[in-house]
């Protein structure tokens, strides 16, 4: 039915469902890709167990000094925006961790004494499970910025649905994920503390430029502050997944839920269907 | 010999700052000619390596020893390529940690902790 | 001031439900929000009287003068952020993705470019007599999250003198934010939930923790959702070495209390005797390794 399109699933609140509803969401889809963008801490891999086919390091570029063309004329230090150098005497100190690897002080160096070499920040993985394209990365401990893992991952174009499993927050790695993202499925849990992060979220996603709109997850009797949010903020809410201590139970066994249960594979078909809709008609592809 | 201590106050009094990259100021204590000037610290404002910044301010400076309760090890890798003496802040006014230093009872830091990426 | 910072890894586990009942526990005179992507402390804490504002500068940003731009494209050349954006032979910048290197000022011989102080959020510091809350929020797309978060803690600062204990409610993940919280703090508390994804992610978090050298002690809240992982948990802490000081039920109780913004153990809680117990035990371990 659809063509290619590009969902991203994300939350603001940390913990709301997004990977629940991804995996679902792609084992549900004929011949879909997902791709895990939450390389701080991945989960899709645990729920559609993928064969991987090919793995591949991830590097970022580090500023070496070669001390023989080294001058000590200090204005790489200076030229720093990060402070990632440092000139004691005649001896140039590198802080790997705090360079964001802009090229600028190899660029600068008059005597070409700093030179820009490869260092692994992480990882990224390829494979199947089933008819399903997976892609995963992950950032090594220790590391401050999974950008760059979120590029390579997004780097291809594929063809058909796309689901994206975002991280969560509101900040740099999200705006990165949903950059290339058709549409924007926000899933959003009862309790004020999701419809504050749901609030954040949607601004963001307007600030982009994206459309989008809601799935209620976790649903249970008593207020809905995040519903009251999507109604009042004219929000369309695609649907409503209650709380339910088996689904719960199912999602921590890492199993898929439509895969495991009629009612759970009928709501994600339908959900996918209604996401495809919603995008369809923002779309001009 | 020169001497610099991070400071909460542009006072002898002041206590020794817990951070110190971050420090509003330093104390730079001449112990022959028995004075002392506070400087800012320009680096407190940095979004990251503050510490190696304040570092190589300090560097910059000719400075001998510092006294400081604990360093991230980017900075202490500028003081120490420096050849400036690190040692243990005391949990008392930066006037007594330098009485102290005079009675050569101030020892070596111990205290010096990974980095940490201080702003992306 | 004994500083706990709590983490979990994993979104959702419940670490600000744990927070907000450990200051109420606590009497807290000193406790922050470091989870500036998506803070949420404030509104299960009540109303403070006093409220300061002031502006966080983050990374500074490029803009191009378009009256001197020639275009000659070289700022764009050198971008390693992909923030020069092209539209119809006019260069801007996108301030979302650039990260204030300032490469393209040093480049451009038209001195078109100029590094400007932005704002990158609001720090806030909410003060109820004696208490201290600091929090911030971080202004859309904004990237610089590890400063920021020193900044919220700083704010306690002036509660050095009259608070014993500073709880600093975390945020997810293992990345800048987590690693700027996690200096200078005396105990991580993990709070744990028991699903394959929290123990993997429980996992990449305590190793980050163990990388700073901060000592941890882990919990498990909704235990009673998965009990079998709920005991690999505890296992792991066994082998890991690290203290294990309590698990919390599940209780579809807790959203109401939330959305009423009340704690876990102001209501007629099934949690709140477990909360109770995690909480003594958390100072004990806290104690401990301290040598108190």
């Amino acid at each position: 039915m659809a063509t290619d399109r590009i969902i991203a699933v994300l939350s603001g609140k940390g913990g709301t469902g997004k990977t629940l509803v991804s995996v679902n969401l792609a084992a549900c889809a004929e011949n879909a890709t997902y791709i895990d963008c939450d390389t701080e801490e991945p989960n899709g891999h645990l729920f559609l167990k993928p064969t991987i086919t090919e793995q591949k390091t991830i590097f970022s570029e580090k500023p070496v000094v070669d001390q023989s063309k080294c001058t000590a004329c200090g204005k790489c230090v200076k030229a720093c925006a990060f402070n990632a150098l440092a000139l004691v005497g005649k001896n140039l100190l590198i802080f790997n961790e705090v360079c964001h690897s802009c090229g600028l002080c190899s660029a600068i160096c008059k005597q070409q004494a700093l030179v820009q070499q490869q260092y692994p920040i992480g990882s990224v993985v390829q494979g199947t499970s089933k008819t399903l394209q997976f892609y995963s990365g992950q950032m090594n401990i220790g590391e401050s910025s999974a950008v760059p893992i979120i590029k390579e991952l997004l780097k291809k174009t594929h063809e058909g649905i796309v689901i994206i499993d975002s991280p969560p927050g509101s900040g740099c790695l999200v705006t990165e994920t949903i950059d290339h993202a058709d549409f924007c499925l926000l899933v959003a849990e009862p309790t004020i503390f999701g419809a504050h992060n749901l609030a954040m979220v949607h601004e963001l996603v307007t600030l982009m430029g994206k459309k989008c709109a809601v799935l209620l997850n976790k649903t249970q009797a008593g207020a809905n502050p995040s519903e009251e949010y999507a109604l009042k903020h004219n929000l369309k809410i695609l649907g409503s997944l209650a709380y339910d201590e088996h689904l719960a139970q199912l999602s921590s066994n890492a199993l898929l839920a439509c895969e495991e249960e009629e009612q759970y594979r009928q709501f994600f078909s339908n959900l996918l269907k209604e996401v495809l809709d919603a995008s369809d008609s923002h779309t001009q592809r | 010999m020169i001497v610099a201590v991070p400071a909460e106050k542009k006072s002898l009094d002041s206590a020794i700052c817990v951070s110190f990259g971050r420090a509003p100021f330093y104390c730079i204590y001449d112990t022959e000619k028995e004075n002392s000037t506070f400087i800012e610290n320009s680096a407190a404002n940095s979004p990251g390596g503050a510490g190696i910044q304040a570092a190589q301010n300090l560097a910059d400076q000719h400075i001998n020893a510092v006294i400081t309760f604990r360093l991230g090890d980017n900075a202490a890798k500028v003081l120490e390529a420096a050849k400036i003496e690190l040692l243990q802040a005391l949990n008392l006014s930066i006037a007594d940690n330098i009485t102290n230093l005079l009675e050569d009872k101030l020892v070596s830091l111990s205290n010096v902790h990974p980095g940490y990426h201080n702003g992306h | 001031m004994l500083q706990i910072l709590i983490l979990s890894g994993k979104g959702g586990t419940g670490k600000t439900t744990v927070a907000s009942s450990f200051i109420k526990l606590n009497q807290a005179k000193a406790y922050a929000d470091c989870d500036v992507d998506a803070p949420n402390l404030h509104l299960v804490s009540g109303q403070f009287p006093e409220k300061q504002d002031r502006d966080y500068f983050g990374l500074p940003k490029a803009v191009i003068d378009q009256d001197l731009c020639n275009g000659c494209n070289r700022c764009y050349e050198v971008c390693h952020f992909d923030a020069i954006v092209v539209k119809d032979g006019h260069y801007s910048v996108n301030p979302i993705a650039c990260e204030g290197c300032s490469y393209c000022m040093h480049v451009c011989k038209a001195n078109a470019i100029t590094m400007h102080d932005e704002p990158a959020g609001l720090l806030h510091l909410y003060t109820r007599s004696d208490e201290h809350f600091s929090t911030a929020t971080l202004l859309m797309g904004s990237g610089t999250t590890g400063k920021l978060v020193t900044e919220v803690k700083k704010q306690l600062e002036g509660a050095k003198e009259t608070a014993e204990v500073a709880i600093l409610d975390g945020s997810p993940g293992i990345g800048c934010p987590v690693i700027a919280s996690l200096s200078g703090v005396d105990l991580a508390l993990m709070v744990a939930e028991p699903s394959l994804s929290g123990i993997s992610d429980l996992k990449r978090v305590v190793q980050s923790a163990k990388q700073l050298k901060v000592p941890v002690a882990v919990m498990v809240n909704k235990h009673d959702t998965n009990e079998a992982i709920c005991s690999d948990i505890e296992t792991y802490c066994k082998e890991e070495g690290l203290p294990f000081v309590g698990k919390v039920p599940y209780d579809t109780e807790a959203v109401r209390a939330i959305n009423e913004g009340k704690t876990l153990i102001e209501i007629e809680s099934k949690g709140s005797e477990a909360m109770k117990d995690a909480y003594y035990k958390t100072l004990q371990v806290l104690k401990e390794y301290k040598g108190l």
